[in-house]
Formats: C-alpha cells, structure tokens, sequence
C-alpha cells in the first residue's frame, strides 16, 4: 500500500547486522521485523536515531495472545508485544514484534525511554495480557476497573469474565458474585482449509 | 484534588487526580476505562461484519470515520477493489464527519473556556450534518453505512422533509423544507454554501475575543519535536508546526484527487489548535463541494460485486440459487478473511485512527487492535499541565478533543 517498502527493507538490512532481526517480511506492503526480547530495546534505539530510519514516532503498542491462532495449532511463545512506527521524515511505516520469551511470565523491557508516547500503551498491554515491561515508571492498571483481578483479553479470559456486581438489599451494598449467565456463542468460529470453495 | 468523573468539563467520564500547589497543577493523573466495553475483546467473538457497528460508538462524534478504517483494513485484507463512487462518498462523508466533530469539539471546547453562544450555533449547524447521516443511512449518529467492499446504499434521490407538526404554521413548515426539496446532494451542496457564513459567525465571536485569546494564548505548549515523541497526529501535531496529514501523505480514499490545504500552527499553544481546526472545517467544506460536484455527474455501483463479500441485490437474491447460497453464507458463517495483518490507519477528525486487524483465516478477527488518536493525546496530559492553573487544564482538556468511546473503547 504504501510507497518505499523496498527502500525501507534496504535500510534496514543496511543498518543492521545479520541476524539482529530475525525475520523481514513485506506482505499487504507493510514491513514487518520479527525481534529477539533482548535485542528488543536497542533495536528501536536505532530505527529512532539512525539518520537513514529517523522513525521519531512510535504510533501503537500492543500485546497479543497467540494461543489459539489458526485454530489451536500455534507452536512458540504465546505472548507477543507489537509495536508501530512511523517516520516523518521518510514517509515510512514499520512493524516491529517481539515475542516473550517465558509465557507464564512474559517480560519484555520497556521503551518510555526511547519515545514517551509508549507510556499508556504499555500500561494497557499490561493490564489486559499481564505482560510485564521492566523500566517502566508507573506499571499500573489502566482501563479495567479499581481492584479487577486477571488480564482479560487473554484468549483464556471468557467474555463474560468471572464475576458480577450487582446491590444487594440485605447487606445494603454493592457485592461482587460470579457471573450467572452462561457463555453462548452464535456463530462458531470457523477455519477453513486452503483452497476451500476456489474451484467454482 | 479529584476531578470528575461526573464533571461537566471532564468530556464524558474522565476522573482526573490532580496534585497542586495551591492553584498551581504540579502533577495530573488521569484514570480512564470507566467506559470501557472491550470492543477489541468483543470483537474477537464476532464475525467481520458485525464488529462494523461497534466502531460507530468507539469516537461516537465521528462515527463514519471509525468505520472507514476498520473497512480499509478488512479491504486490503481481502485485496478487493472499491467502486469509485463508494470511493467519493466515503472522501464526502469522512469530510461531512470532520465538520461534525470540529463543531462538537469547538462547541465544547468554547463553553468549558466560557463562551456559551457558540455551543447553541455549532449544535444548530450539527443537525443539518445528522439529517445528511440520516438520509443516507436511516441513523443520526451510529450509521454503519460504510461496508467492507464500498457502501451500504447509493445516495437518495429524494431528501426527506419534516411532516406537519402542530408547533409550527404552514408557513414554518414551508420554510423548514425549503432546503430539502431536491436530492441529498442538493441538500448538501446548500450546506456548502451556507457553512463558510457560519464559520466566519464562530470566527468572530472567537478569534479576536480577548477572554478567550487570555485562556488559549501559550496554555499548553508542545514543541514540534515534543509532539512527535509524544505521539501526537492531527491537529495536535499540525498546531505545533508540523504539516503532517495522512490525507496528503498516504492519501486514501479520493484524497489524492482532491484539492485542499493543510493549515499548520506555529506556537503550538491551544489557541493556535483553534485556529487549525476551524481552518480545517472551511477546507472540509471545500472537499464537500469537489465530491458532490463529481457524484452528480458520476452514478455507478457503490458496493463491490463480490457476494463472497457484499450481499447481493434482494431481487438477485430471491430468483437466483447462486445469490441465495450467498445470502445465507454471509449472513450466518460471515466472509473469511485470509490469514494475515494489516495497519490501517486515516485521518480521523481527531488525528490517526489505526486498525490493527490480525486474521488467521477464521470467520471471525484473531485480533482488532484500535489505536484512537485521543488516548495519546490524554496520555500526554500530565506533561502539558505542568505549571498551570486549575482553569487552564479544562482548556487543555478541551484543546486535546478527547472522546471517552474511543479512549477507553
């Protein structure tokens, strides 16, 4: 989609000695760098300082659960942080992941330092997949409520969550309970088979 | 101090905690998600299409905005093409959005700081902007009209007129319906006319007025090369100095076929975010009129002819097997999209609005993720407060343009 995704893969190679970057791809025209948890921080150093890169914005942050993607068939570490950048000066956009390394602990180090903007972002990769980012000034829960116990967007979290508030006539308050309702689904989740339904 | 979330200055429902020195604010710390829904989450559990309307309510003063990004993703996912005509109607209506939420913000924004008239004439002109989105979609705020593959239905013909009401003569009701006797685009193109008048109304009970160049002038200054850290996009970023516009630089849609300016602060202060967004709303108005020019003259499809896609026509649907197979597909599994991910992002009212859509092959997305330009802007509220006064947090508040849909989604 957008223009110079050669030039930006180019740089890239340029700036980086082989094997600092796992994998780059380019699909749908937008570059994607797989990076190791350690390397993770200077890397984004560079693509920010480096004259050719100069990406001096980090535009989204987030965290994802790969447990379950395609079905249930994912092998490798479960929780990744992906992260957007956008250079001004080039015109460029990238997409940089990395994956925690320890999925009953993820830890990735944080970035407040390289751009501040990551600040919230972080805060809520937090408080929605329990990812922890060492660094970081103020590591607390962002949009769940006061006192909420678990990260709900983990593929493991249902929907409806564990439990309910409702006021209680008796104890003339406010209490929590779990949830009553039964989890229903209306349209299965449906993954087909390559090449399915091309043959007409 | 507390504040909110229940204040009428806090936008919807911010709580903010402040530290100060006597009037003087020495820390803010917002604390956000009383209005989180989980739209991400939710949409996880929903097929392609029907996680669409969720994204009317994420900004819910820029509705049809939200959808054109979660479309483009859904879009480049699928590699399928738009019809050019859809393609105009979504450059008018993202334009028709824009003004729409200028006014909004530049109607709140006023009456924090202090200037009632405003509000009342930014609301008058914001109703003609719902009947267009009625009109073409049969809701005034949550439309759900763009589609993955185009739009849901061409432009009507006929603009609907008020019925009699027993408050008004025949008289007022001729004058009502003045405006509304041809098209919507005749309607529109009338709005055109009209809206540079009002602009320049807003413009003089603003621009010059001494209280509210002491509240806005140098309160919340941010440097060009602070915003970019920052993460600011949009006026934010364009009242600092930087000419950064999606429009221009990755354009979309028909963007790249329009022509406009993109106005750029210098100072970076509130009062000259002002003068970009009310710069904005008279070069929307100019985009209005180029696309209603070129829909006048242009009719054709507005939706793609894939029905693996779009549904087809009810009457194709009725008489043809194929159709019905389609019609049933789509609405019971829904389309799949192919395995991969894409950032999709547009210059939303407000900044870049990013969607984020990560498919493994499914019926349903693996991940959404929303990137709504205020989260960034509010986030940075803390370093833009420092040093001021109390008084002047509500015009920063009021300058950032924060929706709490969007921020806590």
């Amino acid at each position: 989609m957008l223009p110079g995704s050669d030039k930006l893969t180019a740089a890239l190679a340029a700036a980086f000695e082989e094997g600092v970057l796992k994998t780059v791809t380019t699909a749908f025209g937008e570059v994607t760098v797989v990076v190791a948890a350690d390397r993770y921080a200077g890397v984004m150093r560079t693509l920010r300082d480096r004259a050719e890169l100069r990406f001096e914005m980090l535009i989204d942050l987030c965290g994802v659960d790969y447990s379950g993607h395609g079905g249930g068939g994912w092998d490798g570490p479960r929780f990744a942080v992906v992260c957007h950048l956008l250079s001004l000066s080039n015109n460029w956009r990238l997409r940089v992941r990395t994956f925690a390394p320890d999925d009953d602990f993820p830890v990735v180090p944080s970035l407040v330092d390289v751009w501040p903007a990551v600040n919230w972002f972080e805060r809520e990769a937090f408080d929605l997949y329990g990812i922890m980012f060492p660094g970081h000034p103020d590591l607390r829960r962002l949009l769940t409520d006061y006192g909420f116990v678990g990260h709900p967007f983990r593929k493991d979290f249902p929907t409806s969550g564990h439990v309910e508030m409702r006021y209680d006539a008796e104890q003339k308050r406010v209490i929590y309970q779990p949830v009553t309702i039964e989890p229903r689904e209306v349209t299965p989740r449906v993954v087909r088979e390559e090449n399915y339904a091309e043959n007409e | 101090m507390n504040f909110g979330p229940q204040h009428p200055a806090a936008h919807g429902v911010l709580r903010l905690v402040l530290e100060l020195d006597g009037e003087v604010i020495e820390r803010a710390d917002p604390h956000i998600g009383l209005l989180h829904r989980a739209t991400e989450k939710l949409a996880e559990y929903k097929t392609w299409i029907q996680s669409l309307p969720y994204m009317d309510r994420l900004d819910y003063v820029s509705m049809m905005c939200n959808e054109h990004a979660y479309c483009l993703a859904i879009e480049r996912l699928l590699g399928i093409d738009v019809p050019v005509r859809a393609l105009y109607i979504r450059t008018m209506f993202d334009e028709i959005t824009r003004i729409m939420n200028h006014l909004m913000w530049l109607g709140a924004h006023s009456l924090d700081v202090g200037a009632m008239t405003t509000f009342l004439y930014c609301f008058r002109e914001r109703e003609d902007l719902f009947d267009m989105y009625e009109a073409v979609s049969g809701a005034r705020m949550h439309a759900a009209y763009y589609r993955p593959g185009g739009v849901y239905r061409d432009l009507p013909e006929r603009m609907p007129q008020y019925q009699a009401m027993k408050t008004r003569n025949a008289r007022g009701m001729k004058a009502l319906n003045e405006n509304r006797q041809g098209s919507l685009l005749d309607f529109i193109e009338d709005f055109t006319r009209r809206f540079p008048g009002y602009v320049d109304d807003y413009e003089t009970l603003l621009t010059e007025n001494r209280i509210w160049k002491q509240r806005t002038v140098g309160i919340g200054v941010v440097t060009a090369e602070r915003a970019q850290a920052l993460g600011f996009t949009g006026a934010m970023l364009r009242g600092s100095g930087v000419p950064w516009d999606l429009r221009r630089k990755q354009p979309y849609a028909m963007y790249d076929r329009m022509e406009f300016d993109i106005p750029v602060g210098i100072n970076g202060d509130c009062y000259d975010r002002y003068l970009v967004r009310v710069e904005e709303m008279r070069q929307s108005n100019r985009i209005v009129r180029q696309c209603v020019e070129w829909l006048r003259h242009n009719p054709g499809p507005v939706i793609t002819d894939n029905h693996k896609v779009a549904p087809p026509s009810r009457e194709a649907m009725k008489e043809n097997m194929e159709e019905l197979i389609h019609h049933f597909k789509l609405f019971s599994e829904g389309f799949h999209v192919p395995a991969g991910e894409v950032y999709a992002a547009i210059e939303h009212p407000k900044g870049e609005f990013g969607v984020y859509a990560i498919s493994d092959g499914a019926n349903k997305p693996y991940r959404i993720k929303l990137r709504p330009p205020d989260y960034v802007h509010l986030a940075a509220l803390d370093e833009m407060s420092r040093g001021h006064m109390i008084a002047d947090v509500v015009a920063i508040l009021g300058t950032q343009d924060i929706v709490f849909g969007s921020i806590d989604r």
